[in-house]
């Protein structure tokens, strides 16, 4: 069964208790729902990963203007010298 | 309506700096009751020439707009300015739209009443005490609401465009999967994300899908032809197929009633009516609710405070502060199905889960393939109910909710296009016709949505 403080940790989100405690009722009567499709037969049937026949769509390729440095970086405060900044990782 | 607006501003008969100065005057007026709009530009960029000359177009928020706020309906992504603009949205200020804002929504689309959106929830304008539905909900305020002609750019997942058009009273297409290009699209689930349009009539739908459709090498996925979609087909000799599961007893009888007139209406036009059954309708739901957020997990992976959108300060690992950002950003609907999402996609429960509903989508295509062999369209009701208050909304559990796209998903999973016709109303509210075709059918929809007797 789901475990939903694990799957949040996965996820990169913090539950409190009580957010812990209502979601994992609420899934549990989602993935309920989710389990009519075990009574299902599906061998031999294909799996639609996309619903239109689609086989290589390419285009010409040619250099096109890309986004400069500064708006690349206009959405965030967390820049230095032309770069992003993140947390540390080591 | 914008045909006419059209024909004046290409001859010089409106003035565009006074049209445009009463377009804002009204829209922030109906911003504060209705809650329309997320963001509205300071300054509108007016151009006159083009298929759309001096048009106001409204773009839900999860269409990226160069230099103008796009969230998606998300505190995540609270001040992001693009700095580039969708496909969609390049078109259609080429030939001349103008936009006035971006449309309020459920969070990434997370919603099928709009109460899940971080700005503030729109309300219905013909009861405000009612739902706009969702998660276009803005799109469809905005076209119900608005005086002045205008069209709105509207997105569907499982019924987003279809559902708020119902309980709004207004038209909306939601187009083949792969017709319109996704490029500039706040991705909710890749395989199922649709670019759409609104509006107060099928010609005005048609004008804008024209305009927006076709393939752009930046969606590779997208293999639709740019063609012209305002020349309606003949509604006579058509067959009109009316599947039996879409009449079920969990649709109200009001709604029933309403929408069998309507079936009606088209056979004294000249159609042909036909029963028809889509056995693998009941699977629709489920395995829509897997693939979309099992998709939409995915998708917001990549929001963490870093690159854009909501930021806090920089402390801690890696984790510690992505985690710290997402708990902050994402509403409740969001977390959910980021759970639900990240849980199907465990090892192990990939095969069970995500390829199973890929398997049933396949079952899904095929009722429809076989339906539309003898039939032209497909008629059915939008919704299955009218729209529901907020008082009663709140009492429902996450699975009710769901279970509300029942009629909606089954198109939606398959990726047919489908179009709201408004065509009766219950208690004053709006009940709506749903019409749906095989893919890349657009035009044998909106032959029948713009049967000209048919606004009676």
């Amino acid at each position: 069964m789901i475990d939903v403080k694990k799957v949040a940790g996965v996820a990169r989100l913090n539950l409190t208790k009580a957010e812990t405690k209502k979601f994992s009722k609420e899934v549990k009567d989602i993935l309920k729902m989710f389990s009519e499709l075990d009574k299902v037969n599906v061998s031999g049937v294909e799996p639609s990963f996309h619903v239109i026949k689609t086989f290589n769509v390419v285009r010409e390729d040619r250099v096109e203007k890309s986004l400069t440095n500064k708006e690349a970086l206009a959405n965030t405060e967390h820049k230095e010298k032309g770069f992003f900044k993140g947390p540390k990782s080591v | 309506m914008v045909k006419q607006h059209l024909q004046k501003m290409g001859k010089g008969l409106v003035k565009p700096e006074t049209f445009f100065k009463k377009v804002r005057k009204e829209i922030v007026q109906k911003n504060k009751r209705l809650n329309i709009f997320i963001s509205i530009p300071k300054k509108f960029d007016v151009k006159t020439k083009g298929k759309l000359g001096g048009l106001p177009v409204s773009v839900k928020d999860c269409v990226c707009t160069k230099g103008l706020q796009s969230t998606a309906g998300s505190k995540i992504l609270e001040g992001y300015v693009p700095p580039f603009d969708a496909t969609v949205v390049k078109r259609i200020k080429k030939e001349g739209g103008v936009i006035i804002g971006k449309t309020a929504q459920d969070e990434f689309g997370f919603g099928t009443f709009s109460t899940n959106c971080a700005y503030g929830t729109p309300k219905n304008p013909i009861d405000p005490s009612r739902s706009a539905g969702g998660s276009s909900g803005g799109s469809a305020v905005a076209v119900a609401s608005l005086s002045f002609p205008h069209i709105s750019i509207a997105e569907s997942t499982g019924g987003s465009i279809s559902c708020p058009a119902s309980f709004c009273g207004v038209y909306g297409i939601t187009p083949t999967y792969g017709l319109v290009s996704r490029y500039g699209l706040i991705d909710y689930s890749n395989s199922l994300d649709k670019i759409g349009v609104m509006g107060k009539n099928a010609w005005d739908c048609a004008l804008g899908l024209s305009v927006i459709a076709g393939k752009d090498g930046l969606d590779q996925t997208c293999v639709g032809e740019t063609k012209n979609y305002t020349t309606f087909k003949r509604v006579k000799d058509k067959v009109v197929g009316v599947p039996k599961e879409y009449f079920s007893s969990a649709v109200s009888e009001s709604v029933q009633k309403n929408v069998w007139d309507a079936i009606k209406f088209f056979e004294s036009e000249g159609a042909t009516i036909k029963k028809v059954s889509l056995p693998n309708t009941h699977l629709a739901l489920p395995a829509y609710y897997i693939i979309a957020m099992t998709e939409s997990s995915t998708n917001l992976a990549k929001l963490c405070g870093m690159r854009y959108g909501l930021s806090l300060p920089i402390e801690g690992s890696f984790n510690e502060y992505f985690s710290k950002v997402r708990t902050k950003g994402f509403g409740e609907e969001a977390k959910r199905r980021i759970l639900l999402g990240t849980y199907m996609r465990m090892k192990g429960y990939r095969n069970k889960y995500y390829l199973k509903a890929m398997k049933i989508r396949t079952l899904v295509i095929n009722d429809f393939k076989k339906a539309f062999k003898t039939c032209d369209v497909l008629a059915a009701p939008t919704m299955p109910f009218i729209a529901p208050k907020f008082s009663e909304i709140r009492k429902l559990t996450p699975t009710q909710v769901y279970a509300a796209d029942v009629l909606t998903v089954a198109p939606n999973l398959a990726g047919i296009p489908m179009m709201n016709v408004p065509c009766g109303t219950h208690k004053g509210m709006p009940i709506g016709l749903h019409l749906m075709a095989d893919h890349f059918q657009e035009e044998k929809i909106l032959g029948f949505a713009g049967v000209k007797a048919w606004r009676r």
